[in-house]
């Protein structure tokens, strides 16, 4: 169980510091979504299924699908 | 010579905050609130999702602004793009893919469905209505990524999220009038506990929060495509 919490929240810390260093602001937003998922998933693993649920859909999908449509109207690389 | 003055302000706030709860037990119970809940909180409210036990039962009132605060930044999107003026230039967009259009239409009664099981169930299993509300948008959220022709119509996702706001309010008011003599006081029978007509009020306002965060979250998505 510890095992695989930590492996999670090095994948959610890599996830993270990907979001920032990308360029390519479509990857970063994928990123950003990667560390939803894994929060909401630590959430569900911690015995908190009512925030994980919160976590997954308005974190991972809706907030992402924001963002996307942010980055069709604007520019897609930084620079 | 700013930055040096910011650093050192800095460094004394987080020097104040760092005393101040340095003394604090981190994690330990202060109150017996918690426990309270626990023990108490299913035959009180007759809700057995504790977590719902509290933000629709003794915590109706914060829900009730909650809800408020996400109403008035939805309204607050759609007057800024409204006020900013665009899409009155048509895009040329792409139809969507064939899997795309075929796995929306699979998926969309389905995704819907399920929204409304989470904010139905809100009282007996984990979720509730902005879950629920939140799963219904991501419903729309395919829909509108899969067929350019299907869209929400303002004027009803705009009815459904006032009725949903009203009937909180109102049930709350009618609370006040016959119940415990405090608003939002559950004033219903509460039931059996584990049965789906139990709770008194909770379900209700559960629905009432799931149809007003899913119409309202469906808006944003709407004015977000459309809009802009």
């Amino acid at each position: 169980m510890i095992i695989v919490v930590s492996l999670l929240v090095l994948v959610m810390l890599a996830a993270a510091v990907a979001a920032l260093v990308f360029r390519d602001l479509l990857s970063a937003v994928i990123a950003s979504c990667l560390v939803s998922l894994i929060a909401s998933l630590l959430f569900f693993l911690l015995h908190a299924p009512d925030v994980a649920m919160a976590e997954a859909s308005i974190g991972a999908a809706l907030i992402t699908a924001v963002f996307v449509i942010a980055i069709r109207r604007t520019k897609r690389y930084e620079e | 010579m700013r930055t040096v003055f910011a650093i050192v302000l800095l460094a004394v706030v987080g020097l104040g905050i760092g005393l101040a709860l340095l003394d604090v037990p981190f994690g330990a119970p202060k109150t017996g609130i918690g426990d309270y809940y626990i023990e108490h909180g299913r035959e009180e409210t007759g809700a057995a999702n504790t977590v719902t036990a509290v933000v629709v039962g003794y915590r109706a009132f914060d829900t009730l602004g909650e809800v408020t605060v996400l109403f008035v930044a939805a309204l607050g999107l759609g007057a800024v793009l409204a006020a900013t003026g665009g899409g009155s230039e048509k895009r040329e967009v792409e139809p969507a893919s064939l899997v795309l259009l075929t796995g929306s239409r699979f998926l969309f009664p389905l995704i819907m469905l399920f929204g409304a099981y989470v904010f139905l169930h809100g009282h007996l299993t984990p979720g509730g209505g902005f879950q629920g509300g939140a799963v219904v948008a991501s419903a729309f959220l395919l829909l509108y990524l899969g067929s350019r022709g299907r869209r929400v119509s303002r004027t009803w996702s705009t009815a459904t999220e006032a009725l949903g706001g009203l009937v909180f309010v109102v049930l709350g008011l009618v609370g006040l009038a016959v119940g415990g003599g405090y608003f939002l006081s559950n004033f219903m029978p509460t039931g059996a506990l584990n049965t789906l007509l139990s709770a008194g009020v909770i379900p209700v306002i559960y629905a009432a929060i799931g149809f007003k965060v899913g119409s309202e979250l469906a808006g944003v998505i709407h004015d977000l495509v459309e809009e802009t």
